[in-house]
């Protein structure tokens, strides 16, 4: 299972900017100022861009930890934590 | 009304005792749900706050409307939640969530106190904007605490359990939100409740007596025991934030929290309760009364499932009762949709059944406008053609619409006549009963996925961070992930448009997403000990 975790974690890293580019080439070919809908509202982007970015950067260390087997041992105590 | 929580508060609030579990479920329950049915009445009653403070063709209020519907959930709630989760670990879990509670319930009152743009103008939407924001920040600090301050009274083997009635209170709160506003709206005329001081506000305005009441309960509460030892030996945390978000050894199980329970979560439970109710709304055509009718049922027979399962993940773990609950979303939401579209097509229905035209009673054509809006410079002009009765009860009417496009002079000279859609569907009774139990399994997935949830992240984690550690993954997964999915439905359904079920791909992927990482990653064990 160890060897499962590890291999997924570089998914992980990999599928995180692949987000990121999904979402600023849908944001450059919905943005429009004359349309109606909430996808064409680049206030809406600037938002869901820089709130997104954040979490995918998260997505990435999640999968550089998992990539590295920092969760091959899960804590079993709170100790473990601090 | 007096009398009524004279009497409420004498014969049953001074009779508890405060350290009783059932008195600290009830008050954090209470005032959670309530918070919930604050958050909840300013998204239901979105298009009429728009026409009070966010006119058409006004540029500013556009986006002040923007940022209230926007930034509320996805960025001021994952802040609430450092900013009380903070707080929480700080000075303690009663007094942060006493004081979300009394923001929430305050600016909720407010918003049914402030004019209308017509009154006050751009100062309306501004007001709004405003104590939307501490809403959102009020909510982003409730949940972590509730759930914190219910476990850490719990006996071990029962955190599953009694943390599990704090799950009920999303469901409940909209519940009762819905069951509010149906109530109002159905005692009076369109135009009353519509009105700038109509019905619309008294949502808002109950809200004040509700958090009153919550308040008094919370205010007989004591501290969370767990916290106040941590107190007495002067283990409390220095800096919350710091050692949750950069001690590796925390950071990496609030990403594990995030990405392997929560995420999927948030988009399960918002398909489930909200995405639906649109659904049946816009894409199945179901009446207003039904729409709401048939979620409200299935609310109600669904939520003793929440406390069912927090139960049962006593017994069995809470991982694997949330795995199966996403597995079932992933792999059941496509075909419970499309019999939705499927079930609600009744004019098909008239052809499939070979119905005698004689049978079929319609309703000689009027030709009325029945609304009219402005869309980019084109006024759409939308007709009621004709009402048809079938024999079985059920019922819809037929409409089309009229775009008036301007040319290069201003003039308005081409207008354009859509083909004919049918609106309004009323079910028929066994239809109607059909939809409420779909409607059930959606949200028993809900109470699969989100029983468990608290008691979950409240063992993930150590005592002196549990409040900001949780809050944070919590809210992102439900905010941000869950929040998301009507506007990426919407980006699919544009990219996408010859399939109608094509939003759904949104919470299938990142369900499945989140059932792959916490298969591999979570496990099951219960966490006996929550004092350390």
């Amino acid at each position: 299972m160890n060897n499962i975790k590890r291999a997924l974690g570089i998914i992980w890293l990999l599928l995180a900017p692949a987000v990121i580019y999904f979402l600023v080439d849908r944001a450059i070919v919905h943005i429009d100022p004359a349309g109606t809908k909430d996808i064409n509202n680049p206030v809406i982007w600037i938002i869901i861009i820089g709130i997104f970015t954040p979490i995918a950067i998260g997505l990435m260390i999640f999968g550089w930890y998992a990539f590295k087997g920092e969760y091959d041992h899960l804590p079993e105590s709170s100790e473990e934590l601090s | 009304m007096k009398l009524f929580f004279t009497f409420f508060i004498n014969t049953y609030l001074t009779r508890m005792k405060p350290t009783t579990i059932r008195s600290v479920i009830a008050a954090s329950s209470v005032g959670t749900m309530i918070e919930w049915y604050d958050f909840y009445i300013f998204g239901m009653l979105a298009k009429t706050i728009s026409t009070q403070f966010f006119p058409e063709g006004n540029a500013t209020a556009a986006l002040l409307s923007t940022l209230a519907i926007f930034a509320a959930g996805f960025i001021v709630r994952p802040f609430g939640a450092l900013v009380f989760g903070r707080l929480g670990d700080l000075i303690g879990r009663k007094y942060t969530f006493l004081l979300t509670l009394v923001l929430m319930g305050g600016s909720t009152f407010l918003i049914g106190l402030v004019p209308g743009y017509k009154s006050i103008g751009i100062a309306a939407p501004l007001l709004v904007l405003l104590l939307r924001l501490i809403q959102g920040l009020a909510l982003g600090g409730e949940y972590g605490g509730a759930a914190t301050y219910v476990a850490e009274h719990a006996p071990a083997n029962k955190r599953g359990f009694y943390t599990s009635w704090i799950q009920t209170t999303a469901t409940l709160g909209l519940f009762v939100a819905l069951g509010m506003i149906m109530l109002v709206k159905l005692n009076m005329s369109e135009s009353s409740f519509n009105a700038e001081w109509g019905g619309w506000r008294y949502p808002f305005w109950i809200s004040i007596l509700l958090v009153a009441v919550s308040v008094y309960i919370r205010l007989k509460m004591s501290e969370s025991p767990l916290f106040s030892k941590l107190k007495e030996e002067g283990k409390t945390s220095v800096n919350p934030l710091k050692e949750s978000f950069s001690h590796k050894a925390n950071f990496k199980m609030v990403l594990m929290a995030l990405f392997g329970a929560v995420m999927g979560q948030g988009v399960v439970w918002y398909t489930g309760q909200f995405y639906a109710q649109n659904f049946l709304e816009t894409k199945a055509m179901l009446d207003f009364e039904q729409s709401r009718t048939i979620l409200l049922w299935a609310i109600a027979f669904a939520t003793p499932f929440f406390v069912f399962w927090g139960w049962l993940s006593d017994k069995i773990g809470r991982k694997w009762i949330m795995m199966a609950g996403m597995a079932l979303a992933i792999f059941t939401y496509r075909p419970i949709f499309n019999t939705f579209l499927a079930d609600a097509d009744l004019p098909a229905a008239i052809i499939k059944k070979q119905l005698p035209p004689e049978t079929v009673k319609i309703e000689p054509v009027i030709i009325k406008a029945d609304t009219v809006k402005r869309e980019a410079g084109v006024i759409i002009i939308n007709h009621i053609h004709s009402k048809h009765t079938l024999p079985d009860g059920s019922r819809f009417s037929a409409s089309y619409t009229d775009s008036i496009f301007n040319n290069s002079n201003g003039v308005k000279n081409e207008v354009k006549t859509s083909p004919i859609t049918y609106v309004n569907k009323h079910l028929p009774s066994s239809l109607y009963w059909k939809f409420i139990g779909l409607v059930f399994l959606l949200i028993l997935y809900v109470t699969m996925v989100y029983g468990p949830i608290a008691a979950f992240l409240v063992e993930m984690f150590p005592t002196k961070i549990r409040y900001t550690s949780m809050s944070l993954p919590y809210h992102i997964g439900n905010g941000v992930f869950g929040g998301l999915v009507p506007f990426i439905g919407l980006l699919l359904t544009t990219s996408f448009p010859s399939d109608p079920l094509v939003g759904l791909w949104y919470p299938i992927g990142v369900a499945a997403l989140c059932l792959l990482i916490g298969i591999v990653y979570l496990r099951n064990k219960i966490d006996e000990n929550v004092e350390d």
